[in-house]
C-alpha cells in the first residue's frame, strides 16, 4: 500500500506541491488529471527521487517503508516504476545492455539470483512478442533515434521486464498517435495484476479509454481538489478544469 | 550549476581506486650505472652485441639528442627531467637468453600470470559474455624493463613465414630487414625522445608478416616496468609486407613508485600494397596516486608508413595510465587509396595530464582518414586532443572525418581540443566535429529510477560514450578495456 | 583563476632584430605625437615601445602564428604617414542614398574633420577623434587605453602603442540608444615612394543598457605598400549592446593587421562581424571576453582570397563567467594561390558553469593551389558547459553545379550562385537587414570581379 500524506514539494525554491493526500492499494489504478503546471511531473519525480525536487512537508509511506529516505534507485529495487514522459536517450549504451544490467541490479536486491546472458535474453524475447517490438530495438542504443512510439513502447518493455509493484505512467500517451496508444495501453493493461498498483498521470481522457482507472483524481495547483470513479474523467473532457480554478491552457 | 555531490563523489571512488598492477617483482637484475654518455650507448650496444651500423646510429642518434630541446607546445607541465638520473639499461640476470619457456625465470613466469598475460602457449577461455567457444590463441612477447624475456607461438609462426621476435634477436637474426626498415618512418633526427630512444632503446618487438599471409593470431607485447630508476625505451618495428594483415596488441603496467619514470618508446610500422596493420594499445601505467606523486612519462613516438597502394593502418588506443601522456600515432598515407585510423579513449583523473592525438598525412590519391577521439577527464586531470589532419596538393579526392568528444567528471578539471587542419587541394574534404560536455543528470536519474546504481550507471554511460573505439579492439582487449574504464565501479559496489 | 597553459599567446620565437625598421619612424614624429602633456600617455608609449623593441615582431615559431609569416614585412623599411590630402568623391557608406549619419573618417591613420559629421547622433553620445579626446576626455582615456589590448604578450599592440596618437573615440552613456550606424573610415593612402605605416588606437565606451551599431570600413587607394596596425579596445557596460561590423577592402599593396580587444559585462551583447576581401596580407584579431554573467558574443565572418592574398583570422573568446553564450560562424571562400587561415579558440574558465559555446568555419577551395588552415580550438576548465565547433574544408558541390547547368545557368553563374549561398550562412549573422545587404554587395562585387 502506498500512503501519501500532506506532501509538500518544492522546485528551485517555488512550492509546486501543496499538500496531496493520496492512498493506492494493491491492485489499484489511479488516475492523476490536471490543467498545465498543476504539479502532475513534479508528483512523478518526487515520488521517483529526482535530484532538485525538495520535500518541504509530508510522508510517503510505501507498504510500510519511508520512500522519500530511499535513494532512487533503491525505490526503483522496491519496485517504484516511473515510466517518464521524455524517455532519455543514452547513446552507445546498447537497449539490452541496460535492461540486463537493470535487471540483475533489482534481482540482488531483492535476494534473487542474477540472469546470465541466455536466460535474460529469453525473458526479453517473450516480453517484446506482446509488445510488437523487434530486435533491432533490443540492439540499438537506449532511445537513440527511436520515434516518439517507439521511446514508450521501450517504457513499457522496461515495465514488464523490471516487474515493479507501483508504477507511475508520466504522460504516457504524449507523442502516441492512436494505433501507438492502442498499442501501448494494450501492453500496461497485461501488466495490471492484484499486486500491481499503478498511478496514471494525464491530462487527457483520452488515454483513460484505454487504461481503465478505479478512481480518478484531479490535481489543480498543487493539491488533489477532486476525487472520484472513472466517471470524473468524462466529465473533465466535457467541462474543461475550469471549474477548478484553472484556465484550459494548451 | 556545479557537478552534484554524488557525481563529485564517484569522482573519488574514481580517484582511490587502488591500481592493480602495482606490485614489484623481486629479482636480481643486471642494471647499467646511472647516467647519460657515449659509454652508456656504447655499453647498451655491447650488451646487445651489435653490429658496428647499429651502434653507429645510435652514436649519431645521441650526438644529435644533445643539441635538441624537449618539446614545448604539449599543454603539460613537469618539472624538469634530470637525464643523467636514471639507468638506461635493466634487465632480469641470465645465464644465456632462454632457450624457451621452461628456461624462464619462474618470478617472471610468475609476475605475469598475476598481471593475466599468458605466457604459456595454450588455448585460453575469453571471459566474454554470451560467447561460446574458445578464442583464437594469441602470440606474447614480453618485455620486461629492458629486454624481452619470452616470446610464445614463435615455432607456429615460423611455420608461415612471420617473424614474431624480440627486435634484439632481429637484429641477429635479420639484420637486412632491420637494417632497412628501422628509423624509415621515425628518423633518429625526428623529436626529442625520440632521438634520446635511438639512442638507448634496448629492446621491443619485430614483426615481419611476409607476402599475402594473414597472421592467424593477434600478436602481442606486453610491457612491465619493474625496476626502480630506469627508463624504459623500447622500440618496436612492424612490417606487414604486400597483401598480408597483422593485428597486434600492445599492453603496460608498472610498479607503485613514489619517483617518475620516463617510458619513451617508439613505434614504426610499415604497411605495402594491399597490406593492413591494425595496432592496438591499451596503456595503464601507474598514474601516480591520489595526490600526484609518482607515475610514468608515457613520451612515445608511434607512426605509421602506409607506403602501399591500398594498405591500411589502423590504430586503436585506451589510455589510461601515465601520470604524463605525450602520444600521436600517426599515419602517413603515402600510397593511393590507403586509409589511416586513429580510435582513441584516453581518460584521465586525480593530476593526470594527457596531451594526445593523431597526425594524418595525406599524401597519395584518395587517402582516408578517420579520427574518433573520446576524451574523460576527472578529478584534476587536464586532457588536450591535439591532431593533425594534413592534405598535400597530390591528394586528389582525399577525404577526412574527425569526431573529438569530451566528457568533464566534475569542476576542477580540465577537457581541451587542439585540432590543426592544413588543406591544399580542393577535391579533398576535411571534416572536423567536436563537443565538450558533461554526463547528463536526465541520464543519471533514467539509469537510476530503473535500479542501476550511481556509479554503475557512470560507468555504464562512460562505457556507451566510448563504445565507437571500444568496438575496435580486438574482442579479447574489448573486455579488458571496458572493465578499466568501469574501474570505478570496483569497490564502490554492494 | 588557475593558469591557462601558455602555448597560445606568448611571445615565444618573436624576433627582436626586427624591431628596428618598426620604431625607426618613430623617431622622427615623437615630437609631434599629441598628448605630450600627459604622463599616463607618455608611460604608455614608452611601454609599448620599450616591449616591441625587446621582442619583435612575431614569428612562425609561435603556435598563435604559425600559419602567418611576416617575414616580409620584416624587410620593409617604413615611413611615417604625412599628413594625406587626398580628395574623395565618395566614402564608403551602409547608408542608402541621400541619408547621412555620423561618421569619422581616418587617412594614412590621421584624422579628417573635413570628411566627418557627427549629425544624427542622440544628445551625450561622443564622438570624436582620439587626439582630440586627449585634451578632452584624458581622465577617461588614462582609464581605458592599454587595459584590454595588453601589450605585454602582443608584440603588434605594443608597437601601435608606441606609436599612440590618433583614431576613433566613441561612447554611448548609459540607457541611450544610437540608432543610425556609426560609420568608421579608414582609407590607406601611402605613397608610391616608401612603404607607410600607420597605427590607429580604436577606443568605443557602450555604457550600461546603451546600445549602438558600429560599421567600419577600410579601404585602400594607390599602390605603395602600407602597414594598418589597428588596435581597438571596446568595453560593453551591463546590459548594453553593440554590433561591430568590419569591411575590409583595401588595396593589394595593403598589408592589415588589427586587434580587437572587447569586454562584456553582465546581461551585455557584443556582436563583431568582419568581411576580409582586400590586402595582400591579413590577421584579423578577435578577443571578446564575457566577464559578466549571462553575456553574449557572436563573434563571425567571411574571408575572400584570391590572387596570392593571405587572410588571417584569429579569435578567441573567454568565458570568464557562468551562463554566457558564444557563438561563431565563419565561412571563407580561397582561390588561386591565395591562402587564408583560421584560428578560432573557445575558452572557459574554471567556474565559468552553464556556458553554451557554438563555432563553425567552413572553406571552400576554388584553386588546386588555394590553402586552408584551420586551428579550431578548444578550452575548457569547467564541467556543466555545451561546447562544440565543426570545421571543414572542400570544393563546390559538383552534383549542385551539375544540377544548375542542366537546368540551363552557365558555369560561371552557377558557381556564383553557389557560392554566395555559401557565404549567406555566415552573412545572415549581421542583425541589422541594410548592413547585411550592403555587405552582400560586397560578396557580390569579389564575385563579379573574378568573371
Amino acid at each position: 500500500m502506498i500512503e501519501i500524506k500532506n506532501l509538500h514539494a518544492t522546485v528551485d525554491g517555488k512550492e509546486i506541491l501543496k499538500g496531496v493526500d493520496l492512498t493506492i492499494r494493491p491492485g489499484e489504478v489511479h488516475a492523476i488529471m490536471g490543467p498545465n503546471g498543476a504539479g502532475k511531473s513534479t508528483m512523478s519525480y518526487v515520488l521517483a527521487g529526482r535530484d532538485g525536487y525538495e520535500v518541504t512537508e509530508g510522508s510517503v509511506t510505501y507498504y510500510g517503508k519511508d520512500l522519500l529516505a530511499l535513494e532512487p534507485e533503491e525505490r526503483a529495487a522496491e519496485g517504484v516504476f516511473l515510466a517518464f514522459q521524455y524517455p532519455v536517450e543514452i547513446p552507445g549504451v546498447a537497449n539490452t545492455t541496460f535492461l540486463k544490467t537493470a535487471a540483475n541490479a533489482i534481482r540482488k536486491h531483492r535476494g534473487e539470483k542474477e540472469l546470465d546472458a541466455m536466460q535474460f535474453l529469453k525473458l526479453l524475447r517473450e516480453k517484446t512478442k506482446a509488445l510488437n517490438m523487434t530486435d533491432d530495438m533490443l540492439k540499438r542504443a537506449v532511445n537513440v533515434g527511436f520515434s516518439g512510439g517507439e521511446k514508450k513502447r521501450n517504457e513499457t518493455l522496461q515495465m514488464a521486464v523490471l516487474e515493479p509493484k507501483f508504477a507511475i505512467l508520466d504522460e504516457t500517451d504524449s507523442g502516441l498517435d492512436i494505433d501507438a496508444l492502442k498499442i501501448v495501453a494494450e501492453g500496461v493493461n497485461a501488466l495490471r495484476s492484484p499486486e500491481r498498483s499503478m498511478l496514471v498521470i494525464t491530462h487527457y481522457q483520452r488515454l483513460l479509454d484505454y487504461i481503465v482507472p478505479d478512481y480518478v483524481h484531479v490535481l489543480s495547483a498543487g493539491r488533489i481538489v477532486k476525487s472520484g470513479g472513472k466517471e470524473l474523467a468524462l466529465e473533465l473532457e466535457k467541462n474543461g478544469y475550469r471549474d477548478f480554478g484553472a484556465s484550459e491552457a494548451a | 550549476m556545479a557537478a552534484q555531490p554524488e557525481t563529485v563523489e564517484q569522482v573519488r571512488a574514481v580517484t582511490e581506486q587502488k591500481y592493480k598492477y602495482g606490485f614489484t617483482t623481486d629479482i636480481e637484475s643486471d642494471v647499467a650505472p646511472k647516467g647519460l654518455n657515449e659509454d652508456i650507448v656504447r655499453f647498451i650496444s655491447a650488451k646487445k652485441n651489435e653490429p658496428e651500423w647499429l651502434l653507429d646510429w645510435r652514436l649519431k642518434a645521441f650526438r644529435v639528442w644533445q643539441t635538441m630541446e624537449e618539446p614545448q607546445w604539449a599543454a603539460v607541465s613537469f618539472p624538469p627531467i634530470d637525464y643523467q638520473d636514471a639507468h638506461y639499461y635493466a634487465a632480469p640476470k641470465k645465464k644465456d637468453g632462454p632457450k624457451s619457456l621452461d628456461e624462464v625465470d619462474p618470478e617472471l613466469l610468475a609476475t605475469y600470470a598475476k598481471l593475466g598475460i599468458p605466457l604459456r602457449e595454450q588455448e585460453i577461455l575469453a571471459g566474454v559474455e554470451g560467447s561460446e567457444g574458445k578464442s583464437p590463441a594469441i602470440a606474447v612477447d614480453a618485455v620486461f624493463d629492458s629486454v624481452s624475456v619470452a616470446t610464445t607461438f614463435k615455432a607456429k609462426l615460423e611455420e608461415m613465414g612471420i617473424i614474431f621476435c624480440a627486435i634484439s634477436e632481429a637484429v641477429q637474426k635479420h639484420p637486412d630487414l632491420v637494417k632497412k626498415y628501422l628509423g624509415s618512418v621515425v628518423p633518429y633526427t625526428d623529436n626529442f625522445y625520440a632521438t634520446l630512444n635511438c639512442a638507448v632503446f634496448t629492446d621491443g618487438s619485430f614483426v615481419y608478416i611476409p607476402k599475402g599471409v594473414r597472421c592467424p593470431m593477434e600478436l602481442s607485447t606486453y610491457f612491465r616496468i619493474n625496476q626502480a630508476n630506469t627508463g624504459q625505451f623500447e622500440r618496436t618495428l612492424i612490417i606487414a609486407d604486400a597483401g598480408s594483415y597483422v593485428s597486434y596488441l600492445e599492453g603496460c603496467t608498472a610498479p607503485q613508485r613514489d619517483e617518475n619514470q620516463l617510458h619513451a618508446a617508439v613505434v614504426e610500422l610499415v604497411a605495402m600494397d594491399d597490406a593492413t596493420i591494425k595496432y592496438s594499445t591499451v596503456q595503464n601505467w601507474y598514474p601516480g596516486n591520489a595526490e600526484g606523486v609518482g607515475g610514468i612519462y608515457n613520451f612515445v613516438t608511434k607512426r605509421g608508413a602506409c607506403r602501399g597502394r591500398n594498405s591500411k593502418i589502423s590504430w586503436t588506443q585506451v589510455e589510461t595510465g601515465s601520470a604524463i601522456t605525450w602520444k600521436y600515432p600517426s599515419c602517413i598515407l603515402q600510397g593511393d587509396n590507403s586509409v589511416g585510423e586513429f580510435y582513441s579513449v584516453a581518460i584521465t583523473n586525480n593530476f593526470q595530464q594527457a596531451d594526445t592525438g593523431t597526425k594524418m598525412i595525406h599524401i597519395g590519391k584518395n587517402t582516408r582518414s578517420t579520427i574518433v577521439s573520446k576524451g574523460i577527464s576527472a578529478g584534476k586531470a587536464q586532457q588536450t586532443y591535439r591532431g593533425l589532419v594534413k592534405i598535400l596538393p597530390k591528394a586528389e579526392g582525399a577525404r577526412n572525418h574527425t569526431q573529438c568528444d569530451s566528457l568533464l567528471i566534475g569542476d576542477q578539471c580540465g577537457a581541451h581540443t587542439v585540432p590543426y587542419i592544413e588543406s591544399r587541394n580542393r577535391s579533398a574534404r576535411v571534416e572536423h566535429e567536436a563537443t565538450t560536455a558533461k554526463i547528463s543528470e536526465d541520464q543519471l536519474f533514467y539509469c537510476r529510477q530503473r535500479g542501476i546504481a550511481e556509479e554503475d550507471a557512470v560507468s555504464l554511460i562512460v562505457n556507451g560514450f566510448c563504445k565507437e573505439v571500444l568496438k575496435e579492439l580486438p574482442m579479447e582487449f574489448a573486455v579488458e578495456a571496458q572493465k578499466l574504464v568501469g574501474i570505478s565501479l570496483e569497490g564502490s559496489v554492494g | 583563476m588557475t593558469a591557462l597553459h601558455p602555448m597560445t599567446y606568448s611571445t615565444r620565437g618573436a624576433d627582436p632584430t626586427t624591431a628596428p625598421a618598426l620604431l625607426a619612424p618613430l623617431d622622427r614624429v615623437a615630437g609631434d605625437l599629441p598628448g605630450a602633456g600627459l604622463s599616463w600617455l607618455r608611460d604608455l608609449r614608452a611601454q609599448g615601445r620599450e616591449r616591441f623593441a625587446a621582442v619583435g615582431l612575431p614569428t612562425i615559431k609561435n603556435e598563435s602564428w604559425r600559419y602567418t609569416n611576416l617575414r616580409d614585412l620584416a624587410k620593409l623599411s617604413f615611413q611615417p604617414a604625412g599628413a594625406a590630402q587626398s580628395s574623395f568623391d565618395l566614402l564608403p557608406t551602409v547608408r542608402p542614398e541621400g541619408e547621412d549619419g555620423p561618421r569619422l573618417v581616418f587617412v594614412d591613420g590621421r584624422f579628417r574633420a573635413d570628411l566627418s559629421s557627427t549629425d544624427g547622433l542622440p544628445p551625450g553620445v561622443e564622438l570624436l577623434s582620439l587626439a582630440a579626446a586627449l585634451t578632452s576626455h584624458g581622465d577617461l582615456l588614462a582609464e581605458h587605453l592599454g587595459r584590454l589590448a595588453a601589450a605585454d604578450d602582443r608584440p603588434l599592440v605594443a608597437l601601435n602603442s608606441a606609436y599612440l596618437a590618433d583614431g576613433p573615440f566613441l561612447r554611448v552613456p548609459a540607457g541611450v540608444q544610437v540608432e543610425r550606424p556609426v560609420e568608421l573610415v579608414f582609407a590607406s593612402v601611402g605613397s608610391d615612394a616608401a612603404a607607410t605605416a600607420f597605427h590607429p588606437r580604436t577606443l568605443i565606451l557602450v555604457e550600461a543598457g546603451a546600445k549602438a551599431v558600429v560599421v567600419e570600413h577600410h579601404v585602400g587607394r594607390g599602390a605603395g605598400t602600407t602597414l594598418a596596425n589597428h588596435v581597438a579596445e571596446i568595453v560593453v557596460g551591463e546590459g548594453a549592446t553593440l554590433h561591430h561590423y568590419k569591411s575590409q577592402r583595401e588595396a593589394r599593396g595593403a598589408i592589415h593587421l588589427s586587434h580587437i580587444a572587447a569586454t562584456v559585462a553582465t546581461g551585455g551583447h557584443y556582436d563583431n562581424f568582419i568581411l576580409t576581401t582586400g590586402a595582400r596580407l591579413s590577421r584579423n584579431e578577435v578577443v571578446s571576453r564575457l566577464d559578466g554573467t549571462e553575456a553574449r558574443t557572436h563573434v563571425s565572418g567571411g574571408y575572400l582570397a584570391r590572387g596570392n592574398q593571405h587572410a588571417d583570422t584569429t579569435t578567441l573568446i573567454v568565458h570568464a563567467q557562468p551562463n554566457g553564450t558564444s557563438r561563431e560562424v565563419y565561412k571563407g571562400v580561397i582561390d588561386d594561390t591565395a591562402r587564408a587561415v583560421f584560428q578560432g579558440k573557445i575558452t572557459v574558465c574554471p567556474g565559468a558553469q552553464k556556458t553554451d559555446g557554438y563555432q563553425l568555419n567552413r572553406a571552400l577551395l576554388l584553386s588546386d593551389s588555394a590553402e586552408i588552415d584551420s586551428k579550431p580550438e578548444l578550452e575548457i576548465h569547467a564541467d556543466d558547459v555545451k561546447c562544440s565547433h565543426g570545421c571543414t574544408a572542400g570544393e563546390l558541390d559538383d552534383n549542385a553545379l551539375f544540377y544548375l547547368r542542366a537546368r540551363g545557368i552557365d558555369l560561371e553563374t552557377a558557381r556564383g550562385l553557389l557560392i554566395g549561398a555559401f557565404l549567406a550562412e555566415s552573412l545572415e549573422e549581421i542583425a541589422e537587414p541594410s548592413i547585411r545587404d550592403a555587405f552582400q554587395g560586397i560578396v557580390a562585387g569579389w564575385l563579379e570581379e573574378q568573371r
